[in-house]
């Protein structure tokens, strides 16, 4: 079987996902397209050579709809017989992109793809795509859908995290990630907005909030206690008849944020590579997806983990940084629990709490930073993961060669 | 004839349902019949300038016959009856004449969606009518078009609690709701307005037939519905638990049809309202609280060869909660009560309740100042004995003390029309025990109400050993006349319904016996169906209330020389109140603590009585908590307590409200089927013990292919 590399990741920074962020103002396309455009300069691309465009997009509706892969491929001036597919795994997405990238090379039926994602939440709110999940009543009774964040606060009420402790976890993202951002340790990926004329729009994470600390996040209302005691609660509850009640521990400061943004990765087999000049700068060691009980919804990266470990041949002790999406404060805890991970190794640059998630790009600017993040330590291994919508979970494993 | 044509100067049909031998217009096969009569000669004669549709009697029409439906097994009859009305109501819809719907009282179910599908809709402005589409109450949904016209009509989110809730409002109320278009003051008026709307628009049609209808606030799959979709399950689920299919079917009816164009979304609706009609709930909802229900009030379980009857004064004795709530049920049916206690004041106190909750009715517009205070004036508190002098009926509600109810009995016996009744309020005390205090024993019975008892449908008549026949029918007649249901049983500790709601708060504590954790107990309880979970029920009856009955159960069956078996769950009781103190709700300790709006189970129960590492599955503690009330209820049918079927069903309902979904005690023996439900009594009682043993009656019922019928 072919082994797939990583050549490249590119990213946009993230902007506040709402109206006065800085990227409101843009296309989601035009996201894209300053990404193609910077991966085929720094790489000096002949995109003839590309066969498939994977992107993710989980709201692929309106401007992000009609497969935004193909029409991106071709707004950017890619070569036309350069392919394109848009495909939704929720919040995996971006990370789904790799890893069918990653399997379409190991297949050996392609050579060179190009794999991420975008989301411009401003734009197209999450949930402008309805889903029979949500809206039909009869598939959201049978399934006892609850949101997300009735999900996280339930994880927290089952472990025993309490606010202080979901707040310090907070607290901690966004300090880590000030710190990566004022060293320039997203710089090798990160690409600025730029508009029509060249002109930057963004050149950096701005949902970052330095100043954030437990006393300022005590002051913020939990988030889903209103839903919650309208009805969604009694759904949760009717699932975990051990729970009395669920505490509302997860607010918007300890939670991920609502943001705009795009990422891309070049990934391809060892003899493409050889033959464009491009040097390889991790190997896709194993990757994964899975589901649990999607009522709690968030409670797959573990099992996601685990279950990539065990193709890959190897344990959590031979993993140099974990990247696990904060999508809330109590879905890294429990996973860092359920895997017994160091701290230390965990989202050592901060996360989607301090910057932000949109959605369909994450799991491929999570897999970026920490490549980034293995060669500024030149450490060698590291998962990226991912709480997933309907209970699923995803892992990617990535070794440097 | 079921419906009238008749034409005038101007060419305006009038059709008059007026179905024969009926006291109520209903919609069934003859019904079918005259309207397609109708309809075929208005589309046969294009002279006819609009139609006008009313009734010829004092409602306009009550719904569907339900004999017909109950009765159908096979979905595809539901499917095509529900089809063919509707294909008879869009050829009325357009027919390209205006049509007009004049409401000359209530339409309720089919008779508002044939309303619902006139071009426009006027009704008398009478507050006793109503309007609304009241099937979700029977486990159905509207199948007439009334899931796609009503949200067509006022949007989909004013629509989905009429149709959920199955509320029936006034037509003040349905006019500012949007259901009806105009309030008529009299016949004539309604006639004319009719007329004259009609003259006005000639070319009429339905609005959802214009071009570029859209419904209001828009359709299933606009923004601020889709919010409403994705937790209108989980609102519904809070209230039903899930075991309700008739609310789950009508959200799924409204919401798939107002996607799609209205003849699209009704047949839809066909589709669910079949689904619907076969349901076991529906089955087990119609026969019990449709059928069954009827015949108690038609008097099934009253003497049949007695004149009705009605007390002329009404004594009550004890103007507690209990005597409190009696006087103002009694005073709001007519009857003039007097209320006495040992003091003038107590007495005073026992009728303030009523004028609290007439002050309550008045703000809420269920009754005019006048009548309350007239209703008011009805009530005569005192102390004096003599007062009593010209009661035919007496009601004791005392405490439940035997040495007491015999003193007051005496006394008052004395003093009270000697043809009169006296009935005694108790809720465990036998009455043959009590009857035998009393001069005329023939002429004691037991009356026993549910707290709070304005607002509890049920009474438990207890007919004692010398009771005779007319001193039941009087009771009866006494307890429709105040409005609410009566059962009646025969005489045995805890009567019926004490002693079967007793096994399942007792389930409960002998489940926390057994190490399930106390959360886990009352989630269960909740999914059974049941309003309120064992523990926090047993909470609010009172531990210590519990206790004592069954001491005292003790010592009368050790007297009586009978065997005695402890429940499990007593031991539990027995330490909460005795070693604990924790006697309940009113103490603010009981298995939860009570703090002022919230409370929360007590995290001392799991020190108690430790959680097992091997606890039972959810479904096995379902099984318990419902299968021994059931099995109790055959206990009695088997011991003669309870008589009839329906007593033994409505009562479970009505009285502690057991799981309505199942149709009742025995009813839901019947719906698992009998064989199933021995199988399962006798795998339950080899693990939990002798009582969910099957009595040997329901073995041979089962073994004779018999239900309770």
């Amino acid at each position: 079987m072919s082994q797939a590399f990583i050549y490249d990741a590119v990213r946009t920074p993230r902007g506040k996902g709402k109206k006065g962020g800085s990227l409101h103002q843009v296309t989601p396309i035009h996201l894209l397209k300053n990404l193609f455009d910077a991966l085929r300069e720094r790489n000096a691309l002949d995109t003839s050579q590309v066969d498939d465009v994977v992107l993710g997009c989980v709201t692929p509706v309106g401007e992000q709809g009609a497969d935004i892969a193909r029409t991106a491929v071709l707004y950017a001036g890619w070569d036309e017989s350069v392919a394109g597919v848009t495909q939704n795994r929720f919040c995996a997405s971006g990370l789904e992109s790799v890893n069918l990238a990653a399997m379409k090379v190991m297949s050996g039926q392609e050579d060179l793809i190009v794999a991420g994602g975008v989301e411009s939440m401003s734009r197209w709110p999450m949930g402008s795509d309805g889903g029979a999940m949500i809206m039909d009543p009869r598939v959201n009774a049978a399934m006892d859908f609850v949101p997300q964040g009735i999900g996280a606060d339930l994880i927290a009420t089952l472990e025993g995290f309490d606010r202080e402790t979901v707040d310090r976890y907070a607290v901690r993202s966004q300090q880590l990630a000030s710190l990566a951002s004022q060293e320039g340790r997203f710089s090798r990926s990160l690409i600025p907005v730029r508009d029509v004329s060249g002109l930057t729009v963004l050149d950096h994470d701005e949902f970052i909030k330095p100043d954030s600390s437990l006393e300022s996040l005590a002051g913020l209302k939990p988030s889903f206690k209103m839903m919650g005691d309208m009805g969604f609660n009694a759904t949760a509850l009717r699932k975990y008849p051990q729970v009395s009640q669920i505490n509302h521990v997860h607010h918007a400061g300890n939670s991920s944020g609502i943001v705009d943004g795009s990422a891309l990765m070049l990934i391809g087999s060892a003899e493409k590579g050889a033959e464009l000049g491009l040097k390889p700068r991790a190997r896709i060691r194993a990757c994964a997806v899975t589901g649990a009980e999607p009522t709690i919804m968030l409670t797959a990266p573990a099992p996601a983990t685990r279950k990539a470990l065990a193709r890959a041949g190897m344990s959590t002790r031979d993993i140099d940084l974990f990247e696990i999406n904060e999508a809330f404060a109590a879905v890294v805890l429990r996973a860092v629990r359920e895997l017994d991970l160091d701290m230390d190794k965990v989202n050592v640059n901060g996360g989607s709490i301090a910057m932000g998630h949109p959605l369909g790009a994450t799991g491929a600017m999570i897999l970026g930073t920490a490549l980034d993040e293995l060669e500024r330590r030149d450490l060698n291994t590291a998962v990226a993961t991912l709480c997933v919508g309907g209970g699923m979970g995803i892992a990617t494993i990535i070794e440097r060669v | 004839m079921s419906i009238t044509f008749s034409q005038d100067a101007q060419s305006i049909v009038t059709l008059t349902i007026d179905m024969p031998g009926r006291s109520m217009n209903v919609i069934n096969a003859e019904f079918g019949n005259a309207l397609e009569n109708a309809i075929s000669q208005i589309e046969a004669d294009p002279g006819i300038t609009g139609v006008i549709l009313t009734s010829g009697k004092d409602s306009f029409v009550a719904g569907a016959e339900i004999d017909g439906l109950f009765r159908i097994a096979d979905p595809q009859l539901a499917f095509d009856m529900a089809q063919a009305l509707k294909s008879q109501l869009f050829r009325l819809e357009r027919c390209g004449r205006p049509v007009v719907a004049a409401l000359n009282g209530t339409a309720l179910g089919g008779g508002l969606e044939l309303a619902l599908a006139c071009h426009y809709r006027i009704a008398l402005n009478n507050p006793k009518a109503k309007l609304g589409l009241p099937e979700v109450k029977l486990g159905l949904l509207p199948g007439g078009g009334g899931t796609q016209r009503l949200p067509r009509l006022i949007g989909i989110q004013k629509a989905l609690p009429l149709l959920l809730e199955g509320k029936e409002i006034t037509p003040a109320k349905a006019l500012t709701e949007g259901l009806i278009d105009a309030l008529a003051e009299d016949r004539d008026d309604l006639l004319a307005q009719a007329r004259a709307w009609i003259i006005a628009h000639p070319k009429a049609k339905a609005r959802w037939d214009e071009k570029g209808f859209k419904i209001p606030g828009g359709d299933s799959k606009h923004p601020a519905n889709v919010q409403m979709w994705a937790i209108a399950p989980s609102m519904l689920k809070q209230k039903t638990q899930g075991l309700y299919p008739a609310p789950q079917n009508i959200l799924s009816s409204v919401f798939e049809g107002c996607l799609v164009d209205l003849d699209t979304g009704c047949e839809i609706e066909s589709r669910y309202f079949a689904e619907l009609v076969v349901s076991p709930v529906a089955k087990n909802t119609i026969g019990t609280l449709w059928f069954q229900l009827n015949d108690i009030k038609k008097g099934a379980s009253r003497p049949a060869d007695i004149a009705p009857s009605r007390f002329k004064k009404i004594g009550i004795l004890g103007a507690g909660m209990m005597g409190a709530g009696i006087a103002w049920s009694s005073a709001r049916a007519g009857f003039d009560v007097v209320l006495k206690d040992v003091s003038r004041d107590a007495a005073e106190q026992g009728k303030a309740h009523s004028e609290a909750l007439a002050k309550k009715a008045v703000q809420r517009k269920r009754l005019d100042s006048a009548k309350a205070a007239a209703l008011l004036d009805r009530i005569h508190p005192t102390d004096a004995l003599a007062d009593l002098s010209d009661c035919d009926l007496i009601i004791e509600a005392v405490f439940e003390d035997r040495e007491l109810k015999a003193a007051v009995t005496r006394e008052t016996e004395s003093v009270m029309d000697s043809s009169g009744v006296f009935a005694s309020n108790t809720s465990t005390l036998p009455i043959t025990g009590l009857a035998s205090q009393s001069v005329r024993p023939q002429q004691f019975i037991g009356l026993h109400f549910f707290s709070p008892v304005d607002k509890m449908p049920l009474v438990e008549i207890i007919v004692g050993n010398q009771t005779d026949q007319t001193t039941l029918a009087r009771a009866f007649d006494y307890v429709l006349a105040i409005k609410k249901t009566p059962i009646v049983v025969n005489d045995a500790r805890g009567f019926y319904t004490s002693r079967v709601f007793g096994t399942y708060v007792l389930e409960g504590a002998a489940l926390l016996a057994e190490g399930m954790p106390a959360q886990v107990i009352e989630s269960a309880g909740k999914a059974t169906g049941m309003p309120m979970p064992p523990l926090a029920l047993q909470d609010e009856v009172s531990l210590s209330l519990g206790w004592h009955v069954a001491e005292q159960t003790r010592k009368d069956m050790a007297a009586a020389g009978e065997p005695y078996v402890a429940h499990p769950g007593l031991a539990v009781i027995d330490i909460m109140v005795n070693q604990l103190d924790r006697p309940g709700k009113k103490s603010g300790q009981g298995f939860y603590t009570y703090e002022a709006r919230s409370k929360q189970l007590w995290p001392g129960l799991a020190e108690h009585w430790p959680s097992t590492s091997d606890p039972l599955s959810q479904q096995d503690m379902i099984d318990r908590l419902l299968y021994v009330q059931a099995l109790e209820t055959v206990r009695c049918v088997e011991q003669g307590v309870v008589e009839r079927t329906a007593d033994a069903n409505i009562g479970s309902i009505f009285g502690w409200g057991f799981a309505p979904w199942s149709g009742g005690t025995l009813q839901f023996i019947n719906a698992t089927g009998l064989e199933t439900f021995v199988r399962r009594a006798d795998e339950l009682a080899q693990r939990f013990g002798e009582r969910f043993s099957p009595p040997q009656l329901l073995r041979d019922m089962a073994a004779q292919g018999q239900r309770f019928e």
